[in-house]
């Protein structure tokens, strides 16, 4: 078994509306910074032990999938690094 | 009848949601989460509040606690069971209702009086109104924007599982009279049966003379119906 640490991003998905990051523009725009758009994403950290980089990025998919996510609303994607 | 309110931890709307009942004549009890569902249940509701402390997402870690998945065993066996606010946040997030709700177009806390239009009243959650009619009852939410993707929107509203509307005094619905940017503005669907329902709106807090209108009477009463 080795260590991984699996990094879940979990995203709105295109196209829904992210009145959270909207307000966050606002305020960077407020302070006088240039930019186009801005998107916000939850980033989870997952310690764990597995066989293989592939399996720990299984383990990880799966818990994207059960709870992390809502997949009505979000997408997702796993990295996986050796710890 | 006897309705079980499922208390999680942080719900909050449970004493209100008892007392609502009791004053139509609908026995109810509330019931710990951790204790499971009384044997035979004949009504479920997931009441208001903040489960988890809305964690991750409002009512993610509730709709993943062990009582949800008896509840969504008795609602596929047609037990009655209604989502209000948190509880449809929960309906949602573990699959009893479509579609999920999520931060508010105005990214703000809401508390204030709305109005709704009855989408359809051949469900026990709306028999006791007429279609079309236009009732007054308050939301309490941040996270409330009804948010599906077009298609499957298209399919519910084809099924007619939308049930309740945002609107005006007169029952206009439109983006003047959506109060959380819901598509469509949704308030309230129904699920596979329907007996299932959730709703953002609190009728409980509609339901009692003595604080006030009293049109969401009509939606707890979908418990006898059902």
């Amino acid at each position: 078994m080795t260590g991984y640490t699996a990094t879940v991003t979990v995203r709105l998905k295109h196209g829904v509306l992210d009145p959270e990051a909207e307000t966050t523009q606002q305020a960077l725009e407020r302070l006088g910074f240039e930019l186009e758009d801005l998107r916000a994403a939850d980033r989870f950290e997952v310690d764990l032990e597995a066989k293989s980089a592939d399996a720990a990025s299984e383990r990880a998919s799966e818990m994207a999938e059960r709870l992390l996510a809502n997949p009505t609303i979000h997408d997702y994607d796993v990295e996986v690094a050796e710890r | 009848m006897t309705v079980s309110i499922i208390r999680f931890g942080g719900s909050n709307c449970d004493r209100d949601a008892e007392r609502a009942l009791e004053h139509l004549d609908i026995d109810a009890e509330i019931v710990w989460h951790e204790d499971g569902l009384p044997e035979d249940p004949s009504g479920i509701m997931l009441p208001g509040g903040f489960s988890y402390g809305d964690y991750l997402r409002a009512g993610a870690m509730a709709a993943r606690s062990p009582i949800m998945a008896e509840v969504r065993e008795a609602a596929a066996d047609g037990v009655p069971v209604l989502g209000v606010c948190n509880g449809a946040q929960i309906g949602c997030e573990s699959g009893l209702t479509e579609g999920a709700f999520t931060t508010n177009e105005s990214a703000r806390f809401q508390c204030e009086h709305v109005y709704l239009r009855v989408e359809r009243d051949d469900t026990p959650w709306t028999a006791a109104y007429e279609e079309g009619d236009v009732i007054e009852i308050p939301i309490a939410h941040g996270e409330g924007r009804y948010e599906i993707d077009d298609d499957r929107l298209a399919e519910l509203e084809d099924d007619d599982r939308v049930i309740f509307r945002y609107c005006d005094e007169n029952g206009e619905t439109g983006p003047d009279t959506n109060p959380n940017g819901s598509k469509h503005n949704v308030a309230g669907v129904i699920g596979d049966r329907e007996t299932v329902a959730v709703l953002m709106p609190h009728p409980e807090r509609v339901t009692l003379p003595d604080v006030g209108p009293t049109d969401g009477q009509g939606v707890l009463q979908g418990f006898e119906s059902a």
